[in-house]
């Protein structure tokens, strides 16, 4: 089953541009470092279990992570996340397994040893210091001069924009001001890795969008390797390079954020990451490179252009996002991948619509249609009687 | 005519042309606040300002034998009808003669100041673990922090007495493990009251201690430790900062007190442990002399409250700058 799943990937891969990758940017090679054969990784993390007590947060995860990375773990509260960024940082030690950080072995070293910084979720600014003394204070415990001190802090400032706030405390700072204030600290010592908690989460959505870019840029230009924990699906789509779906102290899908969303590996991330509709069935004909699945909840055979690795008449489930679903009041010319309802609810959201279809087995369906034209919203409306269809490689099959 | 000169607030300007101007001092008043604010007011007033007048009116007497025993300010000549005031400011000037009195403050203060420091220095550990152990054994531990409380504080002073003299609990112990073979002096000597200052005042200061650093955001450290400073390093840079207010509170809480302690020296301390709280005493209850126990009094006032409004002045400037 992984197997076939990194096929599809890999023939996906083969079939996009990679130019349009917006997650490799302007790297020299091609081809991003975790395809290359052979690359080492930056950050190696090995089996790693961290047990409090009888609670494992985190379970056997192993990823390896490349330089220049922005990688996401993903996942809800509770999920180990959190704790597997402590582990890195050096504020806990894992139960069992190892982390290499440039191929050292990070086993009871220290927080204030490791080549390795962090941007807290509340900040952690020092409240009776000024913006200034807070990004000074890494630089300070290393002995370096009070000249240079000075010179790479106001660098810093401009890099982040607050050379106007030196003096001010943490307390005169909007938010959005203070993260920068946290991220400047964080990277005066310019570390190898930064890992970053929620960076994001305690800004407005404006503003939140705004600085993703800001991160990204500065990742960028400094080629720092990020390492970021966030809830937020949208953020992570984002920002990273790479996303680890974390749930139970397992982490369950790695993948590029692309391919995580088109691709989901397992009913959990199909519907964490983004929302989809799910239709269960069975397996009916397993081709090589197609899947046709009988499903009672969709009322009628749904065909998948890629073919997966299970047994006849496995159970598994047809997941198809809603903005991938095609909403008529004709009957469109295909006999597969075509249901039938009505619709229930509906909201106008401005730049698209969402739909909610009751279709007559009794699923409920959820549509979005971008509004291409003025007009669009107002054709269909409450109780009218609609097809929905999809084509053959919208939807993704998953085992699991 | 201009209207809107004319215009008051609160004033309603009717269609015959009438002017209401409302204007009450009842309306104006916020009563809520005023109730609130009269309480505190009321009794400081009551029972620190009067008391303070009166005490400061009998140090500017002079000493008489009658009762009470002291000459009167005031003196009403019915006869010629004059009045005449006599204020004398001898007292004042006697304390800075007899070098008694500078010596004894001198010495209450300085006695204060040690105690003071090693309350600090024993409570901040003790505040630390209380502020960083969890939540629900926070409350068993504060508990302890002022159960001697139930006990009398002369009860708890009169107990040390049995802890430290000669044939006491420590000697009695020192000597059965054979570490002495002789009880050492430990009661009535400076030491014996500094163990008296310390374990009464403790729990003063570790109550406003554990309020600032209960207050301390532990990923503060975390930052720290994260930006390569050692724990120690975390601590003088960051906790200790952090809890400037606490110790400032506690510093005060246990100083000023201390300073003008009786008991402790009275009950603890050598026949020549010299302090102003017993000079004071001595002055009231031997010589008799109100107006001269009044005045040391009134210095020791001075002393203490001077230099604490300039702390707490400071200290509330700095707050205001933010």
């Amino acid at each position: 089953m992984a197997q076939s799943q990194t096929e599809i990937q890999e023939s996906s891969m083969a079939s996009t541009d990679s130019s349009t990758e917006q997650s490799t940017s302007s790297s020299t090679t091609s081809m991003p470092l975790w395809k290359q054969d052979g690359a080492l990784p930056f950050l190696k993390i090995e089996n790693v279990t961290k047990k409090f007590d009888d609670f494992t947060a985190v379970d056997n995860v192993s990823l390896d992570i490349y330089e220049n990375e922005l990688f996401c773990l993903l996942g809800g509260s509770g999920s180990g996340k959190s704790t597997l960024l402590r582990m890195l940082a050096g504020f806990e030690e894992p139960t069992s397994g190892r982390i290499l950080i440039d191929g050292v072995d990070m086993a009871g070293m220290e927080p204030w040893k490791r080549p390795v910084n962090m941007m807290f979720q509340s900040y952690a600014l020092f409240p009776h210091l000024n913006v200034f003394e807070n990004i000074a204070f890494g630089l300070k415990r290393e002995g370096i001069k009070k000249a240079e001190v000075k010179q790479r802090v106001i660098e810093m400032l401009e890099l982040v924009q607050l050379a106007h706030l030196a003096k001010r405390k943490p307390d005169q700072l909007s938010g959005g001001q203070r993260q920068r204030v946290a991220l400047a600290r964080s990277l005066i010592k310019r570390p190898k890795l930064l890992l970053l908690d929620e960076p994001l989460g305690a800004l407005d959505k404006k503003l939140r969008e705004e600085t993703q870019f800001e991160l990204m840029n500065i990742q960028e230009e400094l080629g720092v390797t990020f390492v970021v924990v966030t809830h937020d699906q949208e953020e992570a789509m984002t920002l990273a390079t790479r996303i680890g779906v974390m749930n139970n102290g397992i982490v369950v899908q790695t993948d590029e954020p692309r391919d995580v969303y088109e691709y989901p590996n397992s009913r959990f991330v199909a519907g964490f990451v983004g929302s989809v509709n799910m239709f269960e069935g069975r397996i009916s004909s397993d081709n090589i490179d197609s899947v046709t699945v009988i499903s009672k909840s969709a009322g009628c055979e749904l065909y998948v252009n890629h073919g997966i690795n299970c047994a006849p008449e496995q159970k598994v489930a047809v997941a198809i996002r809603p903005e991938k679903i095609k909403i008529s009041r004709t009957k469109p010319n295909q006999l597969n991948n075509c249901v039938f309802g009505k619709i229930e609810d509906y909201a106008y959201m401005g730049s698209m619509s969402t739909y909610r279809v009751r279709l007559y087995t009794g699923m409920e369906v959820r549509v979005t249609q971008p509004n291409t034209d003025r007009t669009s919203a107002e054709k269909l409306t409450w109780e009218d009687e609609v097809y929905l269809s999809w084509g053959d490689d919208c939807s993704v099959v998953l085992t699991v | 005519m201009n209207m809107k000169a004319l215009t008051l607030p609160n004033s309603i300007l009717d269609t015959i042309g009438r002017y209401t101007v409302k204007s009450s001092f009842f309306a104006n008043t916020n009563w809520g606040r005023l109730s609130v604010i009269s309480v505190p007011t009321l009794w400081l007033a009551i029972f620190f300002f009067v008391p303070f007048i009166v005490v400061f009116k009998i140090s500017l007497a002079e000493s008489a034998i009658s009762i009470p025993p002291y000459t009167s300010l005031f003196d009403w000549d019915a006869e010629e009808a004059f009045l005449s005031i006599k204020l004398s400011l001898a007292n004042y000037l006697y304390l800075f003669e007899d070098t008694l009195y500078i010596e004894a403050y001198w010495s209450s203060i300085k006695i204060a100041a040690v105690s003071t420091f090693f309350t600090l220095i024993i409570a901040f550990p003790m505040a630390y673990l209380i502020a960083r152990s969890p939540p629900e054994k926070r409350t068993l531990l504060l508990a302890l922090v002022v159960l001697p409380f139930w006990t009398s504080f002369l009860l708890r002073v009169y107990a040390w007495i049995g802890f430290l003299k000669k044939n006491g609990v420590i000697n009695d112990v020192l000597m059965g493990l054979g570490i002495t073979d002789q009880p050492i002096t430990m009661i009535q000597t400076d030491f014996a009251v500094y163990i008296g200052i310390i374990y009464t005042y403790l729990p003063f200061m570790i109550l406003p201690l554990y309020t600032a650093l209960e207050k301390m955001d532990v990923t503060l450290l975390e930052a720290a430790e994260d930006l390569g400073a050692k724990a120690y390093q975390s601590f003088y840079l960051i906790t200790l900062p952090l809890a400037v207010p606490g110790i400032i509170a506690g510093c005060l809480l246990v100083f000023i007190p201390a300073v003008g302690e009786f008991v402790i020296p009275a009950l603890l301390g050598a026949s020549d442990t010299l302090m102003i709280g017993r000079v004071l005493w001595d002055e009231f209850f031997l010589n008799r002399d109100w107006p001269m126990a009044s005045a040391v009094a009134t210095v020791m006032l001075l002393v203490l409250v001077l230099p604490v409004m300039l702390i707490t002045n400071r200290a509330e400037s700095k707050e205001g700058a933010k």
